[in-house]
């Protein structure tokens, strides 16, 4: 009996496919989350909109809270640490969450390293603007990539810009002969074999969500539509007027992203929104997704 | 042949490749009318509770059923847990073979894992399980035959007429012995 492998850690972000994972931030929440027909949740103490509103440094959640979220539901439990911040990765393995999310929404621990992946029997997901910084992190052990989008903004302008950044390359690398392919590999800072094997497929060999903004079905399907293959909505539901309404909206979203009539008729009325920041009103500083290297 | 999967969430493609390269016709069903003219159905693995609320909601669950008194259907792990007649907990379920199921059986994901399998009647050595937060068959009826057990035991694959049903995921290995295993039950049925 082996554990840990690559398969099941890759396989599990596939068993995730064509899914909402949602933030909560209680186990209330993640109940609501979860009779919604959400795949995982993501256990926080605040969800991304309130981590920019709080300010200061943002760290992993109380396990107290994780462990309480992880004993309200059946579906899997995601949690955040620190980018570089392997402690707090070793934390979240030892009380059994089903997968890390190395993430950007919260303060960085290390500005040069990320965390050494391939030591955890847990699997990990991490962001990306495009496709030099996917696989630099599969390389380093990431069982799925999402965009980075820009969380806690309700506006998916970045999201849509980093999966059309992603999958664009991967279309435009299919194209090319193999020694291109090791031009470009040194140019995007990758591993050549990743770059090969990406190519080959026409896709990258983990899953790859889209987050950081999705606020509406039509976001979700948006992005589903441009590629990629299932959706986190973090301050999108439990921000908005009707979480148990939007939330489900949602995940039929996602399911029939293709069909404009059924897209229609989730999308009614849902009540307000999240109230959202446009992406072109934050300072730099206020940006997280230039956060990661 | 015509085969279907159901792609309302999970790990629907992977199945779908296999498919593809043993030759046959692969339609995603996502709503009733998709049923139609099909040989067979796989449910795919996936988180059970969305894939059956899902069906609940666009009226699937009975047209499945009715597919189901001619059709062949298999199930992958969240697809084995919606075939169960009873999973220990309320969730929209089939209840096509008569089996009792534990979801996450063997624990969290850090406690998933692969394993070598015997499968009963499948020639070529050992097959590759892949098992994650899988579920595992605590019941079955007089009529279900148990294909393959875990060395502690435990049942991870049966057989009930038409219907198959597996813990693990052949769809993520390149071992395509029991997608040709469905098939041929379908091939072979009166």
């Amino acid at each position: 009996m082996e554990k840990g492998t690559e398969t099941v850690k890759r396989g599990h972000a596939q068993m995730l496919k064509g899914g909402v994972i949602m933030d909560v931030v209680t186990p209330e929440h993640a109940r609501i989350a979860e009779d919604a027909g959400a795949c995982a949740v993501m256990a926080l103490e605040r969800v991304p909109a309130d981590i920019r509103a709080h300010g200061g440094v943002a760290r992993m959640s109380d396990p107290e809270l994780i462990a309480q979220i992880m004993a309200s539901v059946t579906i899997p439990v995601m949690a955040k640490c620190r980018i570089g911040h392997f402690v707090e990765a070793q934390i979240l393995e030892a009380i059994g969450v089903d997968y890390i999310d190395e993430s950007e929404v919260l303060t960085p621990a290390d500005e040069q390293n990320h965390i050494d992946k391939t030591k955890f029997n847990v699997p990990f997901v991490c962001g990306c603007r495009n496709l030099g910084e996917a696989l630099r992190r599969i390389a380093e052990g990431a069982a799925m990539i999402r965009t980075k989008g820009e969380a806690g903004t309700g506006d998916v302008v970045e999201a849509v810009r980093h999966a059309r950044s992603v999958i664009g390359e991967i279309r435009r690398i299919s194209a090319m002969r193999e020694d291109e392919l090791a031009a470009y590999a040194k140019e995007i800072g990758a591993s050549l074999d990743l770059v090969i094997e990406t190519a080959q497929k026409g896709r990258m060999p983990v899953v790859n969500f889209a987050a950081g903004g999705l606020a509406t079905p039509a976001d979700a399907a948006l992005m589903m539509q441009l590629g990629v293959d299932g959706v986190f909505v973090g301050s999108g539901i439990f921000k908005s007027g009707n979480p148990s309404a939007r939330a489900k909206a949602i995940v039929k979203a996602v399911t029939h992203y293709n069909d404009p009539q059924i897209l229609a008729e989730v999308s009614k009325g849902l009540g307000e929104a999240m109230v959202g920041i446009g992406v072109t009103q934050l300072a730099e500083g206020e940006r997280l997704a230039v956060r990661g290297w | 042949m015509n085969i279907g999967v159901l792609a309302l969430q999970g790990d629907f493609e992977e199945h779908s490749i296999c498919l593809r390269k043993l030759g046959v016709k692969v339609r995603e069903v996502r709503l009733p009318s998709h049923l139609n003219g099909l040989d067979g159905l796989i449910i795919p693995g996936g988180e059970s509770t969305t894939i059956g609320k899902l069906a609940t909601d666009y009226r699937l669950v009975d047209p499945i059923l009715e597919f189901a008194k001619s059709g062949s259907i298999w199930g992958t792990c969240g697809g084995l847990v919606l075939m169960a007649r009873d999973v220990g907990m309320r969730q929209p379920i089939l209840g096509l073979i008569d089996m009792t199921v534990e979801r996450n059986a063997f624990g969290r994901q850090v406690d998933s894992f692969e394993e070598n399998l015997e499968i009963e009647n499948l020639q070529g050595g050992p097959f590759r399980g892949v098992f994650i937060r899988a579920p595992r068959v605590t019941r079955v009826g007089s009529g279900v035959k148990v294909l393959c057990q875990l060395k502690d035991g435990s049942i991870v694959a049966v057989r009930q007429g038409r219907f198959l049903a597996t813990s693990f995921h052949p769809e993520l290995t390149d071992d395509s012995r029991l997608h040709a295993y469905f098939l041929e039950m379908i091939s072979n049925r009166d």
